[in-house]
């Protein structure tokens, strides 16, 4: 009897997580397709699951912008933003984790609080400093803003992955000679690394999908993917067809890095849940 | 040669403090144990010779040098964790180079030394497995290694056996004390068990909220307990306490009389204290004698035959229950009636507030 149950059980959980996965992918499966039908059969009704494909969308994407331009400056925000905050965040959760004062667990709870608030009630301040500062339109500013939007997150993330090596092994390191840098470096980062691998990956993958600070704050020079996307919905009319193929090239390489990354993403997603 | 002093050394956490006071001198080669209970600060006040947590108050001296301020890593000390604390991301050949590399020796003698004691610890065939592929055993051994590589002036053990099992605990008490004898450094050793104390110690030092109560070495602690409460620890089944009044003296010797009325000489100094003042005899299992007919008798509700000896738990005629140890042929039943009889030369009495009172004679072992 507890098999049957057990069974039963098994294939209504199994069922249940195809369900949701496949809910979760049909708007990037539609997308894809999308992208390869002529505006025509995009917007047709009913919808085609079966047509001619067409690369005209693509060809035409190509043609009114410039593609790689785009990329890389995600790639270069993306990568900045994440190599600054892990930077400031190692030291930051190193003295959380292992040398917590009184006021720690206040201070990451306030932390965490700084991303409820909804960033459009900081846009007026941030454009103005940003504009003052002359990182209007450069991917350094945008790089900073992402940077500091994602730090909460990656402090409290590495806080979690810091907070499961035992304290015991960096003091061996301390008895060993160890000064507080290379304890740091030769013994917690190694021992931490899967969990900063995991952080990183999240990090780029916010910065990559990050639309809102890019509308905002840049226009051409430092135009990440998500502008480039925007710039298909034009007030002339929405153009499937061009809008699908544009988002497709846009999530596209951080879909492929994520596929070969998603075991340490799942385990960053999921930290201190599973052990 | 490497002597430790310790001057009132002080630890407050906040507002509590967690070490209050303690003075010690630690000789050069001795093997000095803190023992106490749980929460008792032993752990703490070796984590503060260690350099691990700093010293609020009082003056750490090695060799005769202040070292408050000094760097755990540049004190010239070595400790073995109680959780080995391995680095896993490094072999074992890695495990004990970590300290020497970091000393600058040049690589031929990191070699020639790592390999000396891997010899002295049976660890040359596991040089290169990680510390996760070793058993418990093995890695308390890298562990030992990693500490003995460094030649350091003092060992400092933190409850290094205690996650052993029971067999390994006995052959490595063994290991670390013949392993003592012959690299003779200083150790201060951390348990809580009072069977590692007592086998390894040259010198013990009790303690109890963050207070020592008695140094010493373990038969002294073992005859001479200093108070009830070190009386009480050390010792397995632990020291039987009875109420009784201290009544007179005689020839430096103290009188007692317990409720029943019977009343015995005990060769001890009473002089701090008034005569008809309340006082607490205390006598080890192993000292009381089962009798035909005693100073006392009881009722026996438990007997645990452990072999080589019997443990009695005998509940008196005042309701207390007390144990007494005898030899393994004991014959006696539950629920039967034995006499008991306190040899006076192994009765200890403490007054009111817990202190001995001296003995005449010192025991010749305990000297």
């Amino acid at each position: 009897m507890a098999f049957k149950v057990n069974c039963g059980k098994q294939i209504a959980v199994t069922l249940l997580g195809w369900g949701v996965a496949l809910w979760v992918f049909f708007p990037i499966f539609w997308m894809f397709l999308t992208g390869f039908k002529s505006e025509v059969q995009a917007v047709s009704t009913p919808p085609q699951l079966f047509f001619k494909p067409t690369l005209s969308s693509y060809a035409e994407v190509f043609e009114r912008a410039n593609y790689w331009h785009f990329t890389i400056n995600t790639v270069l925000v993306s990568v900045i933003a994440t190599g600054v905050a892990l930077a400031l965040a190692v030291p930051a959760a190193y003295s959380m984790a292992f040398m917590p004062s009184k006021r720690t667990r206040s201070t990451l709870l306030w932390m965490l609080s700084t991303r409820m608030l909804p960033s459009v009630g900081v846009l007026v301040p941030i454009y103005l400093l940003a504009r003052n500062a002359h990182l209007l339109d450069t991917v350094l500013g945008l790089a900073i803003v992402d940077m500091l939007t994602n730090l909460p997150i990656v402090i409290w993330m590495l806080f979690t992955f810091f907070r499961e090596v035992p304290a015991p092994i960096l003091e061996a390191g301390r008895m060993d000679g160890a000064s507080r840098w290379q304890e740091m470096t030769m013994v917690l980062l190694p021992l931490a690394l899967p969990g900063i691998a995991s952080t990183a990956l999240l990090s780029l993958i916010l910065c990559w999908n990050e639309a809102f600070w890019s509308l905002n704050l840049t226009s051409s020079n430092a135009a990440p993917l998500t502008a480039f996307i925007a710039s298909f919905s034009s007030p002339e009319g929405l153009f499937f067809g061009k809008l699908s193929a544009a988002s497709t090239l846009a999530v596209a390489p951080i879909l492929v890095f994520g596929w070969f990354s998603q075991k340490q993403l799942v385990r960053g997603l999921t930290f201190g849940a599973v052990k | 040669m490497a002597t430790l002093e310790l001057k009132n050394l002080r630890k407050t956490y906040l507002t509590e403090e967690i070490i209050k006071g303690v003075s010690l001198s630690i000789e050069d080669r001795e093997f000095v144990v803190f023992v106490g209970p749980s929460g008792c600060g032993k752990s703490t006040l070796l984590r503060m010779i260690a350099g691990l947590e700093d010293i609020s108050n009082g003056d750490l001296l090695i060799d005769g040098q202040r070292v408050n301020d000094i760097e755990p890593g540049h004190r010239g000390l070595a400790m073995v964790f109680q959780s080995y604390a391995l680095y896993p991301h490094m072999n074992v050949y890695k495990n004990m180079e970590f300290g020497l590399k970091l000393a600058g020796m040049p690589e031929a003698e990191r070699r020639e030394k790592i390999t000396a004691v891997a010899k002295t610890l049976q660890l040359e065939t596991y040089l290169h497995h990680k510390p996760g592929q070793l058993s418990g055993g093995q890695r308390q051994r890298v562990a030992i290694g990693r500490a003995i590589v460094r030649n350091p002036k003092v060992f400092l053990f933190d409850e290094p056996l205690s996650n052993l099992d029971a067999a390994l605990r006995g052959q490595m008490r063994v290991e670390l004390a013949s392993l003592h004898r012959k690299l003779g450094a200083t150790t201060i050793y951390v348990t809580h068990d009072q069977v590692e104390a007592m086998t390894m110690a040259d010198k013990i030092v009790v303690l109890q909220k963050g207070v020592v109560e008695q140094v010493g070495s373990p038969l002294e602690l073992y005859h001479h307990p200093r108070n009830m409460f070190v009386a009480k620890f050390i010792g397995s089944p632990p020291m039987n306490f009875l109420p009784a009044t201290l009544i007179g003296r005689e020839h430096s010797s103290s009188i007692i009389e317990f409720a029943s009325g019977s009343s015995m000489h005990v060769p001890v100094y009473s002089s701090a204290v008034a005569e008809g003042s309340k006082v607490t005899v205390g006598i080890r299992p192993e000292h009381i004698e089962v009798v035909e007919a005693g100073e006392g008798s009881g009722k026996v509700e438990v007997v645990e035959r452990l072999g080589a000896l019997t443990l009695l738990h005998i509940r008196l005629a005042n309701g207390q229950l007390i144990v007494v140890q005898t030899d393994g042929s004991d014959t006696s039943e539950i629920d039967s009636r034995v006499g008991l009889h306190l040899p006076s030369e192994h009765c200890h009495i403490f007054a009111e507030d817990g202190l001995a009172f001296e003995a005449l004679n010192r025991h010749p072992l305990a000297a």
